[in-house]
């Protein structure tokens, strides 16, 4: 067994949010730089412009990107042969985020509870964390500050399966249209089909991770994936919903086995304030 | 897009009438912060009290719960939040006198409705681009909702804050006018 002591957890997992939240991912602004010459509106290229500079600002004063600092989501992929001592992963993870948030300036977004006192926690704890174990000695982590005006225009429906392919596209564009201006796009969008209600919404979650312009490896997907791409950027939304044909800079497509009676369908909608940050320990 | 428009703050009904969707503007003056938690406590307030904890005519009230400043900093990162999830409190406070709001997104009917019969409009400033925006804010203080956090409510002073004229008193609209042109494919209901 390979140990590993959760102080060095706390630490890591500080300092990939701090850099999430200063430092937009490099593939993520390349593709924006490649947007703005793709742009036809005025207004659209200027503002993709404003967004860069905002980026180049955050990234060199270590500010904020956005002041939605987001809820912390991670995905945790446990190696079996790891031992973790010092205590519990899940408190480790907690603790990062609590240092990040004081260390780092983050604004306290969550709320103790949904519709009673909703009063804020903080320190941006509890953190999500979905885990997973798999083979090997290592510990992967990925995070994403999902913040409240994209994950708010975000939307799951159950499909029939007669509803077929055609269906999960109008689906799909009617959830990126309706997001608009509320959801501050250029959207990288996240989609999940298949697997049961939960769980076709953590597909459209994790499936936001994939690098920009990465393509799924089964080619009926990968051509949704464009196909959805180029007709989401049709829909006249634009940068920051002010019109425009840079609407989304990717779609990226999840897909799982389902039952023969449903065709789940999960609209994970992503800000240009797209934060996330993989390690591995 | 027309001419840039330079306006400070207290708004008045001359220069609202003068103001159309679109409009660029470079707001100046004092500017009042609150979104979800403060507007739901204003406005339970204001039923038991008649009162709000600002005299709110003529003002304008900025949707956003920025980041803590760092040392050397007014406040910290500071764009607009979605606006729609203020629509349910918005005609009131402009019934009191509120004659501009900041925010992204889009607007409801009502609110619509009652930008035109008070005579106020709806700002947008650039979604997500927090950190150069804060730039525009040159003194920041919290003023009632201390306990909120970074839902208190902060009397800020802006300098040459970037807008966009989103909903005017003329029924107009920004992002309808500006999607229009470049709307290819319809998605029906």
């Amino acid at each position: 067994m390979r140990e590993i002591h959760v102080n060095e957890i706390v630490e890591k997992v500080k300092n990939m949010v701090m850099d999430a939240e200063y430092n937009l991912p490099e593939d993520f602004v390349k593709s924006l730089e490649t947007a703005k010459a793709f742009e036809e509106s005025p207004i659209g290229k200027e503002i993709i412009e404003t967004i860069l500079q905002n980026a180049q600002v955050a990234s060199v004063e270590k500010v904020a990107y956005c002041q939605d600092t987001g809820y912390p989501v991670f995905f945790v992929e446990i190696g079996q042969e790891v031992h973790i001592v010092g205590g519990s992963i899940k408190d480790a993870i907690n603790e990062g985020v609590r240092q990040a948030t004081k260390e780092g300036y983050l604004r306290a977004s969550l709320a103790f509870d949904p519709v009673f006192e909703r009063k804020n926690t903080g320190d941006n704890t509890p953190a999500l964390i979905y885990f997973d174990v798999v083979p090997g000695d290592k510990i992967k982590i990925k995070f994403a500050a999902k913040g409240g005006g994209s994950e708010n225009q975000s939307k799951q429906t159950m499909l029939k399966p007669a509803d077929g392919l055609e269906g999960v596209k109008k689906f799909v564009l009617k959830t990126i249209a309706n997001a608009g201006p509320n959801a501050c796009p250029p959207f990288t969008v996240g989609v999940g089909i298949g697997g049961t209600f939960d769980y076709s919404a953590v597909l459209a979650k994790k499936a936001l991770f994939r690098p920009i312009g990465d393509r799924h490896p089964d080619p009926r997907v990968a051509m949704l994936e464009e196909e959805l791409l180029s007709l989401a950027n049709q829909l006249g939304v634009g940068p920051l919903g002010f019109g425009g044909t840079v609407t989304a800079v990717d779609v990226k497509i999840e897909v799982a086995p389902v039952h023969i009676a449903s065709l789940p369908v999960a609209v994970n909608i992503q800000c240009h304030a797209n934060r996330h940050n993989e390690i591995e320990i | 897009m027309s001419q840039v428009k330079k306006i400070t703050t207290p708004l008045t009904d001359d220069v609202i009438q003068d103001l159309r969707a679109g409009d660029r503007v470079l707001l100046s003056g004092y500017i009042y912060t609150a979104r979800d938690a403060a507007h739901k406590r204003m406005l339970e307030e204001y039923e038991k009290t008649g009162k709000l904890p600002f005299d709110i005519k003529g003002q304008v009230i900025y949707y956003v719960g920025p980041t803590p400043p760092k040392p050397g900093q007014v406040i910290g990162s500071a764009g607009p939040t979605t606006a729609y999830r203020m629509d349910k409190y918005t005609p009131k406070l402009l019934e009191l006198g509120l004659k501009g709001t900041i925010g992204k997104g889009w607007r409801g009917i009502e609110v619509k409705e009652a930008l035109k019969k008070y005579k106020a409009v709806y700002f947008a400033a650039y979604g997500g681009t927090a950190a150069l925006l804060s730039k525009h804010i040159k003194s920041s203080e919290i003023i009632a909702y201390e306990d909120l956090g970074p839902e208190a409510i902060r009397k800020l002073y802006f300098e040459d804050f970037p807008v966009i004229v989103a909903n005017d008193i003329y029924g107009g609209d920004v992002f309808t006018q500006g999607q229009k042109a470049y709307k290819k494919i319809e998605i029906d209901p």
